[in-house]
């Protein structure tokens, strides 16, 4: 296999997607589970603009990575903003206790 | 070869910030860990040629996001530390590990396809092509300033009933 650049990026796409990932399976701090979404959508919008790079169309994948791109900052602008309510309100950012709180 | 061991950095890099910003102790380290991981992400689409989408991401990735997050810390305290995980790290670890493997040795080695179609700037791609994906970013950005503003009200309404 050649050590190219296109490879090397996949080879990061995917790591960073397995990072995410274990984050995701990991975390319970709410403010932490936004970051590991953020890392998540790193990867795929570097996946989207290397997909465009192979296939020639590269202005198709920077059109699909800037709407993911977009998309993604809207759930981090609301996410953080939830986050802060749930702490103000229950003082805690735990998502298991938060879940087991009933009216 | 040069360009090949500066991709070879970047990814290097990335993984370690990545790696970080999960593992740090204190909240505002990771965010700032996170922001060199916006930076590092911007500087590979960047010399993948996709310019426009590297100057969005550095501006609102390592910019905007990070910005916010470190209010969102102040705001709530750095009193937030992770409770730990639920399900055992070794087990989530080798789920990630394997799903990785399997991913990369589905799509190792990438080939470059051979296209006729010459790729047209951004902006006409944007407003030609795709305007649909103009739209949902309107409406995208719509909903999250009405998301915020809401929370925000809800918030200046209950102090006004505690008074």
């Amino acid at each position: 296999m050649a050590l190219s650049p296109e490879n090397i990026l996949l080879v990061g796409v995917f790591g960073l997607l397995g990072i995410g990932l274990y984050g995701l399976l990991t975390t319970r701090n709410l403010i932490k589970i936004v970051m590991v979404l953020q890392i998540l959508v790193k990867a795929a919008i570097l996946g989207l603009v290397l997909a465009g790079k192979v296939s020639g169309q590269i202005d198709i994948g920077q059109s699909t990575a800037a709407t993911v791109l977009v998309a993604d900052t809207m759930v981090a602008v609301v996410g953080l903003a939830l986050a802060v309510q749930i702490r103000l309100r229950w003082g805690t950012l735990d998502v298991s206790a938060v879940s087991k709180l009933r009216g | 070869m040069t360009q090949t061991i500066f991709y070879l950095l970047l990814v290097i890099a990335c993984f370690f910030c990545a790696h970080r910003t999960m593992v740090a102790k204190d909240i505002l380290s990771a965010a700032l860990f996170l922001a060199c991981v916006s930076a590092l992400t911007a500087a590979m689409l960047y010399l993948l040629g996709a310019t426009q989408v590297a100057v969005i991401e550095l501006s609102v990735g390592a910019g905007l996001v990070t910005v916010l997050m470190v209010y969102a810390i102040s705001v709530v305290g750095k009193d937030t530390a992770d409770p730990g995980s639920i399900i055992p790290r070794i087990l989530a670890a080798a789920i990630c590990l394997i799903t990785t493997i399997i991913l990369l040795w589905a799509s190792l080695p990438l080939m470059p396809v051979e296209v006729s179609r010459v790729a047209q700037p951004l902006i006409n791609t944007l407003w030609q092509g795709r305007v649909l994906d103009v739209w949902v970013q309107v409406v995208l950005i719509f909903a999250g300033v009405m998301g915020i503003l809401g929370l925000l009200v809800e918030q200046t309404v209950r102090k006004s009933e505690k008074v």
